[in-house]
């Protein structure tokens, strides 16, 4: 098999999985280039349907091409869509660095949907290369009690049989794409002619590498205008992917802290 | 424009903690000039602000813990570009404590490097780490002695390293592709070759790992597809899974096991793809439809009909645990074998295996960390492949509580295939409704008919009590008949032999002709080791409640003693096969309606308990339930 069959096998073979095995289930969708492949992948492995809702935790401060996005895409694909709120900054963690404290919102978002649905299992899109503590997650992820992640102790998970029983009142993050590297995802997003924002592509000399809050979020100076040339870019380069995220440098630790309380 | 595909290999680096893996990572990123802008500057940071000198494991360890304790906790996985092909790099965990994490990230690699401190040499991990490889199914191990600086580049002293492991490797059956002298830290013989080891010949670790093999899909193989689920999301019904080896084509007839439902592929299911496939091979999640309305449930595994899975209800297993708890003798845990999740209990642990000399020891409990052989027996019929015929097929995970807490893989040495023991040929039957009534006969006869079915060791005293029981039976006007097992094989069963299948069927037609008889009013006296509990649970199902287990207890020095036929001797010597209590398994029965020990009884006791036994539950009048 090719490599982004292969890929491709192991996502839908998640993605059934976490159908039969878990009640209430939803998928985070974040309009980037990951979601969007994740969003796919669904299609693909219920043969053109999406059987939970998709879910838009929604800072309000996302890029006007974004919502564009969202709203011309649930429609055409289909998806059932819930949106969460964000609550105001003033409210989240004040120790948290400036950048870090900002998107913890969204964590802040993304529990109280959980909590307002009842779910059990959560699709997110991370992946394991773009940031070194998502290099050590599990596919099923079990989360305690308030969503914190126990990323000392995680269960082991092996033979692609997955941790799909927990306790009471807590819940699962399930990843599909882990094991998709950043240019995997634009090779795929090619092959399968998936739709992205077009923000993701070189305006006046500049584009967007990774997508996220307006104001913690900065585009990259790059010539890529068309899919293939930000492959030919991405082949070419030594910048880590999330480099133009503000939150992701501010403190050794800022990321972790945001993860083991419940952040993607 | 078709993108171009790059081939990726999955590679896990292990070893004792602190032989280097961490650091070999590092330099790997470093001489391939592929360590990202400024991790080499924020590595460097962050060894300055706990005031250590320079430490390469920061690059994989990203845990505050980690960094703080300078100890690899979880695995964690990274991308290496080299000139032919990409590298998940995967780093393992070195600690005893963190094995899951270890198991968690092996067990989906290709090929292992395995590192080994030359100073401190072949250590506890190093031989647990090659254990668990082996079972985990890896087939490339490089073996990397680290450190060689710290040695003075000694030839003596990796030869003698190299030396000790490779026995040891032998001894598990662990495959090596090299044995590398290097310094992660000095980068000897890692993208170049050092001026310091001129005595070695042999490729650098670059030049090693280009010659890795990928893993090869099992297309060879017979089918293998586990249904993972079915889908109604519109008119069409879609069976889902992803074929784990072979290849399937439209127009194939499948059979599904342990149910034996068999139907036909209609058509391949796919989304977004402009030709519908004819053809679904290894590591592809498909989707089918067949020809004929089929109910199959998740769990069931389709196959061709010519080389179908093995069922059974009861297999062994080499394991490792990795529980909180010890793995318990009687336990009980989830079993998940494929798409397959069904009650297990622990039957019987029959060694456990110290994988720093290989040496075992029976014992009642298996304690984390540990390996072990092991008897599972599960509450229902499961489909299976022995590890050695197919691997994705022939492995599972136990769940206790919450938490995976262990894997294994199977194997059936001295366990019967049971699927021609399930499966009834014929499908237009029609029972035949006899005019005379069994309480007619029974009325007649003034006693009920029943099974007394004898099981106990070659030796125990089966034949001797159950001629005893006929004739004293006989003697009180009962209709008593012996079925005894040289007898049957003459006729009955004289086209079966001793293998575990063929014990198996033999005990099939005792059980069912013994149900016969007793229906016709006869009290039969069956006299079988009989071995298996599956066997005896299924002459149980045929006779229904008539049908009462007499555990003929002798323990096996005691039948060792007397060895009448000079049977165990034979055994003993190797002259017989699959000889029960010396090479196969004998599992006594759990829950016999009669025990009669005839290590304490003389036989006139023994007959006496059987009779009284009889008259207490078959005379006329008796009570019927068993007890």
């Amino acid at each position: 098999m090719r490599h982004l069959d292969e890929l491709e096998s192991l996502s839908i073979y998640i993605f059934r999985e976490a159908f039969n095995r878990i009640d209430r289930l939803a998928m985070l969708w974040s309009l980037g280039k990951d979601s969007n492949v994740m969003v796919w992948l669904a299609r693909k492995a219920f043969f053109g349907h999406v059987p939970f809702p998709v879910m838009h935790i929604d800072t309000g401060r996302k890029f006007a091409e974004m919502y564009a996005f969202r709203e011309r895409y649930a429609r055409e694909w289909g998806l059932t869509l819930l949106l969460g709120e964000c609550p105001p900054v003033e409210e989240i963690d004040e120790t948290l660095p400036p950048a870090a404290r900002s998107a913890a919102r969204k964590t802040a978002g993304l529990k109280a949907m959980i909590e307002k649905h009842d779910l059990q299992g959560v699709f997110a899109g991370i992946r394991r290369d773009e940031q070194a503590t998502r290099a050590k997650e599990r596919y099923f992820s079990p989360r305690g009690q308030g969503g914190a992640w126990q990323f000392k102790d995680q269960p082991p998970e092996f033979w692609d049989q997955f941790n799909t029983d927990f306790a009471p009142g807590t819940h699962l993050r399930i990843h599909p794409l882990l094991h998709w590297t950043e240019l995997d995802i634009w090779r795929y997003t090619q092959r399968e002619r998936i739709p992205t924002v077009p923000l993701y592509f070189a305006k006046d000399g500049k584009r967007y590498r990774s997508l996220g809050d307006r104001d913690i979020t900065f585009a990259i100076v790059s010539e890529a205008r068309t899919i293939e040339a930000v492959i030919a870019e991405l082949e070419a380069t030594l910048t880590p992917e999330r480099a133009g995220r503000a939150m992701d440098h501010e403190a050794e630790d800022a990321f972790e802290r945001l993860r083991a309380d419940g952040y993607m | 424009m078709q993108p171009t595909e790059r081939a990726v290999l999955r590679l896990v680096v292990v070893g004792h903690v602190d032989h280097g893996k961490s650091t070999l990572i590092g330099r790997l990123f470093h001489d391939l000039q592929l360590l990202p802008e400024g991790k080499l500057e924020a590595i460097r940071a962050m060894c300055e602000r706990r005031g250590m000198p320079f430490e390469w494991a920061f690059l994989m360890d990203a845990l505050q813990a980690e960094r703080d304790q300078g100890i690899t906790i979880d695995t964690a996985q990274t991308w290496l570009r080299a000139k032919d092909r990409d590298y998940v790099v995967i780093d393992a965990p070195g600690h005893r404590e963190f094995l899951k994490n270890m198991v968690t990230g092996a067990a989906s690699a290709e090929a292992a490097l395995l590192l080994i401190d030359a100073q401190e040499g072949v250590r506890d991990q190093t031989r647990r780490h090659g254990y668990l490889l082996k079972l985990l199914g890896i087939e490339q191990v490089l073996v990397l002695v680290n450190k060689l600086d710290a040695i003075g580049y000694r030839h003596e002293r990796v030869a003698a390293i190299e030396a000790e492991f490779r026995g040891y490797a032998a001894s598990i059956g662990l495959p090596l592709a090299g044995f590398l002298p290097i310094s992660a830290r000095e980068g000897d013989n890692i993208a170049s070759r050092s001026a310091q080891t001129l005595w070695y010949e042999g490729p650098t670790l670059v030049e090693a790992l280009a010659k890795l093999r990928p893993m090869a899909r099992a297309v060879d193989l017979p089918l293998r597809l586990p249904i993972q689920d079915v889908y109604k999301f519109d008119e069409r019904r879609i069976f889902a899974g992803r074929i784990e080896s072979g290849i399937l084509r439209v127009g194939d007839t499948l059979v599904f096991s342990p149910s034996n439902k068999s139907a036909r592929v209609a058509s391949i299911e796919a989304w977004a793809c402009d030709v519908p496939p004819v053809e679904g091979r290894a590591g592809q999640s498909v989707g089918l439809t067949f020809a004929e309305p089929i109910f199959v449930e998740r769990g069931e595994v389709a196959s061709h009909e010519a080389e179908p899975p093995v069922e059974t209800d009861v297999f062994r297993a080499r394991l490792f645990w990795l529980g909180r708890n010890p793995l318990r003798r009687g336990g009980r845990y989830k079993l998940k074998l494929n798409h397959q999740a069904v009650p297990v209990s622990v039957q019987a642990i029959e060694r456990v295996i110290d994988t720093t000399d290989l040496s075992d020891q029976a014992s009642e409990q298996v304690e984390r960390n540990a390996v072990a052989e092991v008897v599972l027996r599960a509450d229902s019929m499961l489909a299976l492949d022995p590890h050695g015929r197919l691997t994705r097929t022939g492995r599972f995970v136990l769940v206790d509580g919450y938490d995976i807490a262990g894997g294994g893989i199977i194997s059936m040495q001295g366990y019967a295939d049971q699927r021609h023991l399930m499966v009834r040929r014929a499908t237009n039957l029609t029972r035949v409704e006899h005019e005379v009534s069994l309480a007619a006969r029974e009325l007649r006869n003034g006693h009920r008919g029943g099974v007394l079915w004898l099981t106990g060791l070659s030796a125990s005293g089966k034949s001797t009590l159950a001629v005893a029981v006929e004739r004293r039976l006989f003697n009180l006007s009962y209709h008593a008949y012996v079925l005894d097992g040289d007898n049957i094989r003459g006729g009955l069963c004289a086209d079966l032999g001793f293998s575990p299948e063929e014990r198996a069927e033999n005990i099939r037609r005792v059980g069912e002709v013994a149900a016969l008889m007793s229906r016709a009013g006869t009290l039969v006296l069956t006299a079988f080791i009989s071995p298996y509990r599956s066997d005896r649970d299924r002459a149980r199902k045929a006779a229904g409640e008539r049908f009462h287990e007499v555990y003929v207890k002798a323990d096996l020095a005691t039948c060792e003693a007397r060895d009448p036929k000079g049977l165990y001797k034979r055994a003993r010597a190797g002259q017989i096969r699959d000889f029960t209590g010396v090479s196969a398994p004998y599992e006594p029965p759990e829950r016999p309606e009669l025990t009669i020990d005839t290590g304490s009884l003389t036989i006139e006791q023994s007959v006496q308990r059987i009779v009284d036994h009889v008259q207490r539950h078959f005379a006329e009048g008796a009570a019927f339930a068993g007890g």
